[in-house]
């Protein structure tokens, strides 16, 4: 009887959980406890934080996520493609190559738009 | 090949004889796998600390840990026992449940992709038809425990830390996927077991000319920016952020970081070594038939662990030989030259398929 891959990847899962939980554990146990005002402050840099860390942050970073999202699909839509263009030969290289030229032509966009540009 | 199937199967049957129920079998064998994959976890951890301190020290004319055991070697068990007696300090203004979770999701994506590594024939835990791409699936939940270290610590720092690790990891992503995507069209597979058989004459980067090399080359500098390694370790540029997204963690906290930090390493090399350098496949030269058979004697798993021993030295060696990038130099790089880059080394090696151009 083979264990099915599901099951597997339940166990992988429960391992990594696992091991964290109980090395949390066995550190709880055994290090030393003590407490006071100044301990439990952030470090930050070493002077005392000033106002909220939670806070809205650089756009540029947001631009880059959109991105990413756009040619992450892009690359799960290339894998089923990849897969069997031994078979599809020519013809699949071509149907391709439209996919792969609209979403250049996207990335082209975004280059002259300057998403590209860190400022 | 040997196959360690047959092992494993022996072994089912046994337990089979001995228990009698099924799902007590299942429970059984899902426990004793638990154990090996957390021993393999720790024992690599263990020595890929001592191996990149050693290989720091000697790339700097330095010997590196000396004094605990010989050559040092103990330094890591000292160092683990140290790390794991530290206190764990509770910050006031942190989002405790984001805090404590996020070292269980960056640990838990690394198990489970280390458990998809086969490092011999048949010694694989989780074996899917789609292999490769179920890895890439799970390597991409390891962002998400680092951006909610940075966002949970309450401090600047470690969010500007955590922003720039993810714009990193998501945008070398994307070359990373695309340098695997090369390889699957090729071999026209997505499980690893048969990317592996089908390496049996000649290594992928032998059998795939050009694109196959290029490809090797963008893999090897998108894995160094998906550890937050080498040039591009930005997330925890210590002079500019003190630590970067773990400077709030304390103890074992700040260890689960660092043993995820180098069981990637090891991971990404493994899948390298899987992808390009023929897995636990021996070094064939066509026409040489002593040199062959002296190879054939090797078991698989030395093979394997060479060669992603091999990989993980050229990553650390990154680290000593190039200055660290600046943020937008990095995306930069990405964005302009090495995404395209791979793009068009795919249309490149679809072309190599299509017309048949390779061994």
């Amino acid at each position: 009887m083979q264990i099915g891959n599901g099951t597997l990847a339940i166990t992988a899962v429960l391992t990594g959980i696992g091991l964290v939980f109980a090395a949390l554990l066995i550190a709880k146990l055994i290090s030393p406890k003590s407490f006071s005002v100044k301990k439990s402050e952030t470090y930050e840099c070493g002077i005392p934080t000033r106002g909220e860390s939670m806070i809205q942050f650089k756009a540029g970073y947001y631009i880059f996520a959109i991105l990413f999202l756009i040619f992450d699909v892009e690359t799960v839509f290339l894998y089923p493609w990849a897969v069997i263009m031994n078979k599809l030969g020519v013809q699949g290289l071509l149907c391709i190559g439209i996919f792969l030229f609209v979403l250049v032509m996207g990335l082209a966009y975004a280059w002259r738009k300057g998403a590209l540009k860190w400022a | 090949m040997f196959n360690f199937g047959i092992w494993t199967s022996e072994f089912n049957n046994w337990l089979m004889g001995l228990v009698q129920h099924d799902w007590l079998v299942t429970l059984i064998e899902c426990i004793i796998i638990a154990v090996l994959v957390l021993l393999t976890y720790t024992v690599l951890a263990l020595f890929y600390i001592l191996y990149e301190r050693k290989l720091c020290a000697w790339f700097q004319c330095r010997l590196g840990p000396m004094r605990v055991g010989k050559w040092g070697l103990l330094q890591v068990f000292a160092d683990m026992f140290k790390i794991l007696i530290k206190e764990l300090i509770s910050l006031k203004g942190t989002d405790k449940f984001l805090f404590a979770l996020a070292p269980y999701i960056v640990i838990t994506s690394s198990v489970v992709m280390l458990a998809c590594l086969p490092w011999g024939n048949g010694l694989q835990i989780i074996d899917y038809n789609i292999g490769i791409f179920f890895i890439l699936a799970v390597s991409s939940v390891g962002v998400l425990g680092i951006l909610l270290a940075g966002w949970a610590s309450n401090n600047k720092y470690t969010l500007i830390g955590a922003m720039r690790s993810g714009a990193q990891m998501v945008s070398y992503e994307i070359s990373l996927g695309l340098a695997i995507l090369t390889i699957v069209v090729f071999a026209g597979t997505m499980n690893i077991t048969d990317l592996v058989m089908e390496q049996e004459k000649a290594w992928f980067i032998f059998r795939g000319h050009i694109p196959a090399i290029i490809a090797f080359l963008i893999y090897v500098v998108a894995a160094t920016a998906e550890t937050n390694r080498g040039p591009f370790d930005l997330p925890e540029a210590e002079h500019e952020l003190t630590a970067g997204y773990h400077t709030e963690y304390s103890g074992i906290h700040f260890g689960f970081f660092y043993l995820a930090e180098y069981l990637n390493l090891f991971i990404v090399s493994g899948i390298a070594t899987l992808m390009f350098l023929g897995g636990w496949m021996p070094l064939h030269i066509p026409g040489w038939d002593g040199f062959n058979a002296v190879m054939n004697y090797i078991p698989s798993i030395v093979w394997f662990v060479l060669k992603a021993f091999f990989v993980s030295y050229i990553i650390i060696w990154f680290k000593w030989t190039f200055p660290r990038v600046r943020i937008d130099q990095m995306l930069a790089f990405e964005w302009k030259y090495l995404m395209p880059l791979a793009l068009a080394n795919l249309v490149l090696m679809a072309v190599f398929v299509a017309l048949g151009w390779h061994f």
